[in-house]
Order: C-alpha cells, then structure tokens, then sequence
C-alpha cells in the first residue's frame, strides 16, 4: 500500500465513522476547531486505526499531540513503517 | 398539593412515528405485529412475532448527540419532540430548572450489550470497545440522552420496572408536579426490540407461540385462545404540568392526572393476583378521590397471557363489576415493554378527547376467566370522562393510574 493509499484509506474510513464530507478531509483540518471532533472520538479514532493497521496507539503520548489531520497521516505512516521494520 | 394536567404527547410505535400513524392504525382496528424471520434461527425460541418500529431515520438526530444513543433513546427523542411541540413550551421553560424528566425503559440496550459481549467474549479483550457503548447500556441511558438532547436541568430520573416502567415513571413525574419540586415534567417510557425480548418470556413460557404464521392474529388479550405476549418496541413521552402553570401560560390542556398508585405484590416473581391488582386500582381511585362507579373505561394492561389477563379480569369485576367498558390494546400493538403504559396512556387520552373507545383486538370469544367485565369488541362511540390505565410488571410491580377530562 502506498503512502497515498494509506492516506485515502484513513480519510475514508474517519468520514464514514464520523459521517464528514470527504471534500472536508483536508491535511491542514484541525480535528477539534474543523472536524467538530472530540476526546471521545479520539478513542474511537484509536480503535479503528488499531483494528485496520494491527498497532498500537493506546496510551502512546504522541497520538496525544496530533491536532490535524496532516498530523495523523504522518503518525499513521510513521507507526506503519515501523510495524513493517519490525516484522 | 399542585394539580397536574397533561399537555404535550408523543409517541413511535409499531404503527410509527407519530400520533397520528398510531391513533389511524387503532381507528382501522389494525394489528402492528409481523413475522420476524431472524428469530427463527435462535435455537429454542418458539415465538417469532412481534412489534417493530418501521422507517425511521436515526440520522435527524445530530451525530455527536445520536452516538450514545441506542434505538430505545432515538425513539424517545422522536417522541418527546413531539409531545414539546403540542405542549407549545418555550426554550426557556424547557431548559429551566423548574422542568424536570422522568422517563425509563426496562433494561439498558441489549442490541448494545450483544456486541459488546460478542466483542468482549472474542478475546477476552476491550481493546475494540468503543467509547460510547457503556453509554447506551447504563440503566439510566434514556433519561440521560433525553436530558442532554433537550437541555433539561431539573430532575432527571430512571424509575425501571419492567413492564411497569411506562407508567411508574408517569406517576413519579406526576409525584414531583404534586409536591412542588417541579412544575413540568417530560415522562413516559421506552424500549427496543431484541430476539432476547422475546426469548425472555417464551423461557417462563409467557410468550405467544401458537400464532407464527398468522401474525396479526396475536396476541388476543382477553381471549379463550390466547397464547402469550408478542413483544414489541415503541416509545410514549408526555409532558406534565402543574395547572397553575399550564394555565398561566394558556397551555392547551388535554386530561388531568387526577391520582393514581404504585404497589407491590411480593407474593410472586411471575403470577400476577387479582387482591394486588384490585387494591392497586383502589388506591389509585382513593387517591383522585373518586368512587368505581365514576369510571368509564379501563385501559387494561392485559398483554394476553392465561395468568395475567385472568387476574385483572377479575380484580376490575371485584371492584366495578361490569359497568366500566374495558379494552387492551395490545391486541393492535402487542407489548411494548416501558413504552406500553405511557403508549396506552396516550391512546386513553386520545380516546376521551375523541368521545371514542378503541376495541380489544382480536378478542374474539372471550374466556371464561376473563368474563365479568364489560369487555369492547367493537368501536364504542362513548363519552369517557373518567379513565383508569393500569400498567403492570414481572416482579408485582403494579401501577394504576386516573385520567380525567379537564374541568376548571
């Protein structure tokens, strides 16, 4: 899967999950100011991104910090990268 | 003590969203019960009919409120929004301190607490719970959803049971109006359809079974050929007011609670007796302040089960003999749990505004342990300004409350 890829599958799935336009899923979009989401949707958040990339995000400090949604491709990559490294 | 007067009423039922859709499908003597295929998949469930709300769209609600919902709470908001909306309430008494909230269902959601265990069970792990599903499976779910879609800051309370929810909940809400701690109340009850609805009263043996193929043909309240429950699922919200405060703000009034009584039977878990049930229905007359022979009509419980309908059959012949006329209505809409009384109450209401009365559906020969009363197998067209709706439960938990026609 290539990184746009991945970063079309996370749109996808947040808008469904969210019910947002997918027109709105812009990487400058702030999840709190623009999306309109909050702390317990970055649970949710957490649990579908756990369930569809098999890694762990719970408890971890630097998913605390994503503010947009530019922020969370990066990690999502960065947290698949080295899932793959691993294996 | 305040007087209290109904102002607002809603529902979602079987026939549903709306009054309108319910008090047409009970104008044309129609059954709300269907065939429910999933059921028959459930190994050693024997009943496979019941009450399902058709059409509605959950997405009117907002997501952010919608998401801590669960079927029960997005049909009580659909029904309290219209009941706020024949109430004429303004924003400002509706999120004042001075209203208040009483409304319950029998239990939290099973639908929830399925997939919850379905996922929990898997694994033995939390780790794919999502936040919001503890949210629909609190006993207080319902209150707490109404509470938060419709800003209200008096009292919010949950009275849960069972079948007895829908009216209990009424009375207490009733009970605060009274004693002045509130002077509008939003009340009533709600519930949700799950195959383990059914599953629960086919396991005591009290759910119809007989009736599979002919679905519209259960259950026959009153009966010699009934056969249990059909469950169902709906909701009924009323607002409640104090009089002096509907009037103060011209607020069309539609009946008054003039009385009405909570008592237990601690004799047993499941056989209803016909002593508590008459001296449910005594207390609740002693209450309002009126004699049996005032009473018009009976909204009965009757839920068409041998022991149930048998018991208040002969506790509404012990105290009025057959001079009240006495109809089910759970004929057309089978048993929607919590929302049952408040439903009904609604329906009487409906009914005494109307000058009509709605028969017992499919009460067809009546049996001979239900006779002595003045069962309605057809429409009567009869001034009805005294009504008592009785509303009863697993665990003898028996409510019974006196509706009167508004009079200054």
């Amino acid at each position: 899967m290539t990184d746009a890829e991945v970063i079309q599958l996370v749109n996808e799935m947040l808008a469904e999950e969210f019910e947002l336009e997918m027109e709105d899923m812009k990487p400058e979009a702030q999840f709190r100011e623009d999306l309109d989401l909050d702390s317990l949707d970055a649970v949710d958040m957490v649990v579908l991104l756990e369930q569809q990339f098999k890694f762990k995000i719970k408890k971890d400090e630097a998913f605390k910090r994503i503010r947009s949604l530019g922020d969370l491709h990066e990690y999502v990559l960065e947290k698949k990268a080295a899932l793959e490294s691993e294996a | 003590m305040n007087r209290v007067v109904i102002t607002g009423m809603g529902t979602v039922s079987p026939f549903g969203i709306g009054k309108d859709a319910l008090l047409n499908g009970l104008t044309n003597g129609e059954s709300g019960i269907i065939h429910l295929d999933d059921l028959e998949a459930i190994a050693g469930l024997h009943s496979h009919v019941g009450g399902k709300v058709p059409n509605y769209d959950p997405k009117v609600i907002a997501r952010k409120k919608r998401r801590t919902m669960s079927a029960m709470s997005i049909f009580a908001v659909l029904a309290a929004q219209e009941a706020l909306e024949q109430a004429g309430l303004t924003e400002e008494d509706r999120i004042a301190p001075k209203t208040g909230l009483s409304v319950s269902s029998t239990i939290g959601s099973v639908q929830t607490m399925e997939k919850f265990f379905s996922t929990f069970l898997e694994g033995w792990s939390i780790e794919a719970i999502k936040s919001t599903e503890f949210f629909k499976i609190m006993n207080h779910s319902v209150a707490a959803n109404l509470a938060g879609y419709f800003q209200i800051c008096g009292r919010v309370i949950a009275p849960s049971s069972a079948c007895s929810t829908g009216c209990q909940s009424i009375a207490l809400a009733a009970e605060a109006i009274m004693t002045g701690r509130q002077e509008i109340m939003l009340c009533g009850g709600t519930d949700e359809l799950h195959p383990l609805t059914n599953g629960t009263f086919d396991i005591i043996e009290a759910a119809t079974t007989g009736y599979n193929d002919q679905p519209t043909e259960t259950p026959r309240p009153f009966d010699e050929a009934r056969d249990g429950i059909a469950c169902a699922e709906g909701s009924g919200i009323l607002v409640l007011e104090s009089l002096d405060h509907a009037k103060a703000r011209g607020a069309t009034i539609l009946a008054e609670l003039s009385g009405f009584a909570s008592t237990a039977d601690p004799a047993n878990m499941a056989s209803p007796s016909a002593t508590a049930i008459g001296r449910c229905m005594e207390v609740a007359l002693q209450d309002a302040g009126i004699a049996p022979s005032e009473v018009d009509y009976i909204n009965a419980h009757a839920t068409g089960t041998r022991l149930g309908d048998a018991a208040e059959s002969q506790a509404i012949a012990s105290l009025f003999g057959d001079k009240p006329m006495v109809s089910s209505l759970k004929g057309n809409l089978g048993h929607t749990m919590a929302a049952s009384g408040a439903i009904e109450m609604i329906c009487t209401i409906a009914m005494m505004n109307k000058g009509v009365v709605f028969p017992t559906r499919n009460l067809v020969n009546i049996a001979d342990d239900c006779a002595g009363v003045n069962h309605v197998q057809k429409t009567a067209h009869q001034t009805v300004s005294t009504a008592i709706k009785n509303n009863f439960a697993l665990g003898g938990i028996n409510t019974s409350i006196v509706l009167r026609g508004y009079n200054d």
